[in-house]
């Protein structure tokens, strides 16, 4: 196990660097002078080198770099031009909403998708795996804000049993939770489904049958483990998206979530905050994947084996490899 | 004297497209994605009016003969919008999804075939992958400003991680057959090799990944210019007219509902065509 975990943190490490140094380099990029930005068009070329010089601005790219990850490894992720408070204090701030929403509407997601994708896989081509099919396509076309809107339209507007924006209480939760739940569970049955109807196929399965297994044992016991490693990658997918704050959700509910904090963010071309806030979410994302990396350990003991003998070489899907249809949207 | 004639055998592309045309909803979803094409090339000439013509006298009527879908806070006419809006619609789908189609595949290829370059290729695409799509698009288009072509493009720097992925996938199945080492042996070059041998015979599963990506590109350009970060005012893109109507939810409805079923009817094809490809391409669903 440890060699895998080593294996794995250092990927997630050089992941984490690798999207730093994009992240930092596509910003230099970026057309404007930021201190122009701040001070207006009245300032004199002394006031802007002052502030040059004060922001660490004249500085070459590799000094503010190496100044940047370093200050990430100390909690420091810049200062907002904006605002001028520190960008890490402000996710941290809003942290809270975008974990609420993602595990709220990832455990939703995993309540409702697996269950109907086990059944759905199971009896295929009923008219039960055929409705529920037919509704998740649905789920995974439609965009997230329309169906947010259409969940205020009927349960707000309509019925008014919950409030339309906000996030006081309880009941301003469970529209947004809703939506994005919704979503979740459209793709986490989709893939359920497809994952459980490719190892049915399997001949071990066929052998459980022949011996006179109960069906209820067969599922459990293994087709469910068996199919387990596309489910987790959806599902590390979704986590993985939502913690990057769910820009069109969070704007439907007027939620002062991560996403709108770095859509604002860019609005007001204010890159210390865009930079801190990327690097953040990335930071999330490589860790949820490390995660879900070592459950795949657990889940199948073949990928850790993988890296006790060199004699039993089996090959190691990771998170992006095992699952590729990514829901972004 | 008779020539005995083999029967012709069918390509793999011939077989896969007689498989789907069994499928009923996939040549269904076809059939609509041709309307849309067909809408979004001659829609300025469908409208009964002009996208941006506001009638002052007729603002927010609810859909009725005139108005068939009715009309929206200036007395626009959402039904002329929406065939107006379609082509914009089909520009960021099918447009982010070439050019994402045509990067990946080239990198996929490489990857494949220079054993040298896999795991530099691989490992940048998933550095690209390790961002969540919204995060990824909304720095892009921080650096380069918001503009319908630097979306398209963003979309596209979004989705080339997997086709990458996927045409390597299939590509290395195929460099392993004999008649690539064949090829090798004839000395044809490295290009002809992986453009005329590997690819069309790895084309598959990219065919599947095109549509499906298609579709998720539409949902994403729809999302950026719902937040505002994409299409800009007056263009009916349908996605900003979703948002256009949010402060008009509670009394008029149609004008964000309308435009969003536009979008799912497009997206639900373009996943149905899809599966179905998909199904057509596993030998175990023979028919």
């Amino acid at each position: 196990m440890s060699k895998y975990f080593l294996n794995r943190f250092i990927s997630m490490i050089f992941v984490l660097l690798a999207a730093i140094i994009l992240v930092f380099t596509l910003m230099e990029f970026s057309p404007g002078d930021p201190v122009r930005l701040m001070m207006g068009e009245g300032a004199t070329e002394m006031e802007l080198a002052a502030l040059r010089e004060k922001l660490g601005l004249e500085r070459s790219y590799f000094e503010r770099l190496g100044s940047f990850i370093w200050g990430m490894v100390h909690g420091n992720l810049g200062e907002s031009y904006r605002s001028s408070i520190p960008v890490f204090d402000e996710i941290i701030s809003r942290y809270p909403i975008t974990l609420k929403l993602t595990f709220g509407s990832v455990l939703l997601g995993i309540i409702i998708g697996v269950p109907v994708g086990i059944i759905s896989a199971t009896k295929q081509y009923s008219i039960f795996d055929r409705i529920f099919t037919g509704i998740s396509l649905f789920g995974v076309s439609a965009p997230s804000f329309w169906i947010a809107m259409l969940l205020v339209l009927i349960f707000s507007v309509k019925l008014g049993w919950f409030p339309p924006t906000g996030t006081y209480s309880f009941e301003y939760w469970v529209l947004p939770v809703a939506t994005m739940g919704l979503q979740t569970s459209a793709s986490i049955m989709r893939m359920t489904r497809s994952s459980i109807l490719e190892v049915v196929r399997q001949d071990y399965i066929r052998t459980a049958r022949a011996k006179g297994q109960s069906e209820q044992k067969i599922i459990w016991k293994h087709i469910l483990p068996n199919a387990l490693i596309p489910i987790l990658t959806t599902i590390g997918i979704n986590i993985c998206s939502f913690l990057g704050g769910s820009v069109l959700v969070e704007t439907v509910f007027a939620m002062p979530g991560i996403g709108k904090y770095i859509l604002d963010c860019v609005n007001f071309k204010d890159y210390p905050c865009v930079l801190g806030g990327i690097v953040w979410i990335s930071l999330n994302c490589v860790v949820v994947t490390f995660i879900i990396d070592m459950l795949y350990a657990v889940v199948d003991p073949r990928i850790k084996s993988a890296y006790v003998s060199k004699k039993t070489q089996v090959s190691k899907p990771t998170q992006a490899e095992s699952g590729e249809r990514s829901q972004n949207a | 004297m008779k020539i005995n004639k083999t029967k012709r055998q069918n390509s793999h592309m011939q077989e896969i497209w007689r498989k789907l045309k069994i499928n009923k909803v996939a040549m269904a979803s076809l059939i609509v994605i041709i309307i849309i094409l067909f809408v979004a090339a001659f829609g300025t000439y469908l409208a009964p009016y002009h996208f941006a013509e506001q009638n002052y006298d007729k603002v927010l009527q609810y859909p009725n003969k005139i108005h068939l879908f009715g009309t929206d806070n200036f007395g626009r006419d959402i039904f002329s919008r929406i065939l107006y809006g379609c082509k914009y619609t089909v520009f960021i789908g099918f447009g982010a999804t070439i050019l994402a189609a045509a990067f990946g595949i080239v990198l996929g290829l490489l990857a494949a075939y220079y054993k040298k370059l896999d795991n530099l290729i691989m490992r940048i695409m998933d550095v690209f992958i390790g961002m969540p799509g919204m995060t990824l698009l909304i720095l892009i288009i921080a650096v380069l400003g918001t503009d319908i072509k630097i979306m398209v493009l963003a979309i596209a720097i979004s989705y080339t991680p997997t086709f990458a992925r996927v045409t390597r996938g299939a590509a290395l199945s195929v460099i392993n057959q004999e008649y690539i080492e064949a090829c090798v042996a004839i000395g044809a070059n490295s290009w002809r090799i992986l453009f005329k041998h590997v690819l069309p015979n790895s084309l598959a599963p990219v065919i599947v990944q095109f549509t499906l990506t298609a579709g998720l590109s539409i949902l994403l350009g729809a999302s950026l210019s719902f937040v505002g970060m994409g299409v800009q005012q007056p263009i009916p893109e349908w996605g900003l007219m979703v948002s256009d109507g949010r402060s008009y939810l509670r009394s008029d409805w149609y004008m964000s509902i309308i435009p969003g079923l536009a979008i799912i009817l497009v997206t639900t094809a373009l996943n149905y065509i899809g599966d179905g490809i998909r199904d057509a391409l596993d030998p175990r669903l023979n028919k």
